[in-house]
């Protein structure tokens, strides 16, 4: 199964469909599939129905959290420097969107082949953060979707039953974002060490003054 | 009376006892657990009751599925934070009087899950436990150590006295508050009347008596 193939394939089937595909250099080359959130459900249906692709089995929906970060490059310019036309050295920053992604991992029982793994990116990590939701497609994703919900905050639009799954109600961040701070119940570390010890430190001197 | 002059008169064939060594030797021998399991624990726990480790020896074989039947709540396994108001919920279900067995690293401190975000870091935060099982999981000998060891500390509670345990305390809780689920964590995040954890000097670890790393 040559993702390159199926790329072409799809594209052949889905007009006007943007499909990127990211390779993975590790030894183990397990390319994916970047699909664009207003085609996917088109591609998914395909990708299951397709008789020579058949992936009929999603067997993991997975997130992962790019956050935002800045670059710094350094910039050849020529400017007036005291009357005198000079080339200065600039340090420009720039700051890359983040994005959340969610990763499928799909088999074909009936064919027996895949892994083919499919990626989706949302715009930003704040209020962009829908994506459509594949459940119609494989109800294998329902209750993984729901994790990634919880836990990373990506809304899936068209899912049957978007609540949070390990976090109770109530609970307003994502824990697995980069960018959570867990609760500050640092008072009891006997063995604290690394970060742990850090924190323990810092609630020692916010909360106990000492 | 003591217990030379109790076992001189034993050996003339006259019993002897107290009421207090009457009532606790029946309690003693008949704890009913909680029937419930969190985690990988509860395996070891089953396991305990059945027929190879036999907790039955102990009298402890009539696991009850209701709080209002049992006395002994033995918290098997990983207690999250959503899963940790009903186990308070069902501790305050259960008649007076009641103990706790800590099983496991995670239900007394959160174990390899401690940093996690969705664990409590032990369940002696909101209930009080009697007995701790350290190990992950621990085997089931060392359920059935902790459970003898339960069965002495019963054995040896006072009737009357300071001493006396809570039930039969008017002035000390039979409940204890449920924490509610906050936006972040729970709240509160342990029952201060309850937890009091023991004074590690933090700044100290990892460094050597003069202060050195």
């Amino acid at each position: 199964m040559n993702l390159e193939t199926i790329k072409a394939e799809i594209e052949a089937n889905i007009p006007g469909c943007r499909l990127e595909l990211i390779a993975n250099p590790s030894p183990s080359g397990q390319h994916s599939l970047l699909l664009d959130a207003e085609h996917a459900v088109a591609v998914a249906t395909y990708l299951r129905d397709a008789p020579g692709l058949r992936l009929d089995f999603c067997s993991n929906v997975t997130g992962i959290d790019w956050p935002g970060k800045e670059i710094q490059e350094k910039v050849k310019l020529r400017k007036l420097v005291d009357g005198m036309e000079q080339e200065v050295e600039e340090i420009r920053n720039t700051t890359l969107p983040g994005s959340l992604e969610v990763v499928y991992h799909l088999y074909s029982v009936e064919k027996k082949h895949g892994p083919i793994t499919v990626r989706m990116r949302t715009e930003d990590r704040d209020a962009g953060v829908h994506l459509p939701s594949l459940t119609p497609v494989w109800r294998s994703a329902e209750l993984q979707e729901r994790e990634v919900f919880d836990l990373y905050g990506v809304i899936f639009d068209g899912h049957p039953d978007l609540r949070r799954l390990l976090m109770w109600d109530g609970f307003v961040d994502h824990p697995m974002r980069r960018d959570y701070v867990d609760p500050d119940d640092y008072e009891y570390e006997p063995t604290a060490h690394d970060t742990v010890l850090q924190r323990a430190n810092r609630h020692r001197s916010q909360v106990e003054g000492r | 009376m003591d217990d030379k002059l109790k076992n001189e008169l034993s050996k003339q064939g006259i019993f002897t006892t107290t009421l207090q060594e009457l009532y606790n030797w029946g309690r003693t021998n008949s704890i009913w657990p909680l029937n419930f399991g969190l985690a990988c624990c509860a395996i070891e726990m089953i396991a305990t009751t059945m027929a190879r480790y036999d907790m039955a020896r102990f009298g402890a074989e009539v696991f009850r599925p209701s709080p209002r039947q049992a006395d002994l709540m033995i918290v098997a396994g990983t207690v999250t934070k959503k899963m940790a108001p009903q186990v308070v919920r069902l501790y305050n279900q259960m008649p007076e009087p009641k103990y706790v067995i800590s099983m496991g690293a995670c239900a007394i401190s959160g174990g390899p899950f401690k940093q996690g975000y969705n664990v409590l870091k032990g369940i002696d935060r909101y209930i009080p436990v009697d007995i701790y099982i350290p190990g992950c999981p621990p085997r089931p000998e060392a359920l059935l150590d902790a459970f003898m060891e339960l069965q002495k500390k019963i054995a040896q509670q006072p009737l009357t006295g300071a001493a006396r345990p809570r039930h039969l305390n008017d002035g000390e809780p039979s409940e204890f508050p449920v924490p509610r689920f906050g936006v972040h964590d729970l709240e509160p995040a342990k029952n201060p009347n309850l937890w009091k954890p023991l004074l590690v000097q933090i700044a100290q670890a990892g460094t050597d008596e003069s202060g050195n790393h």
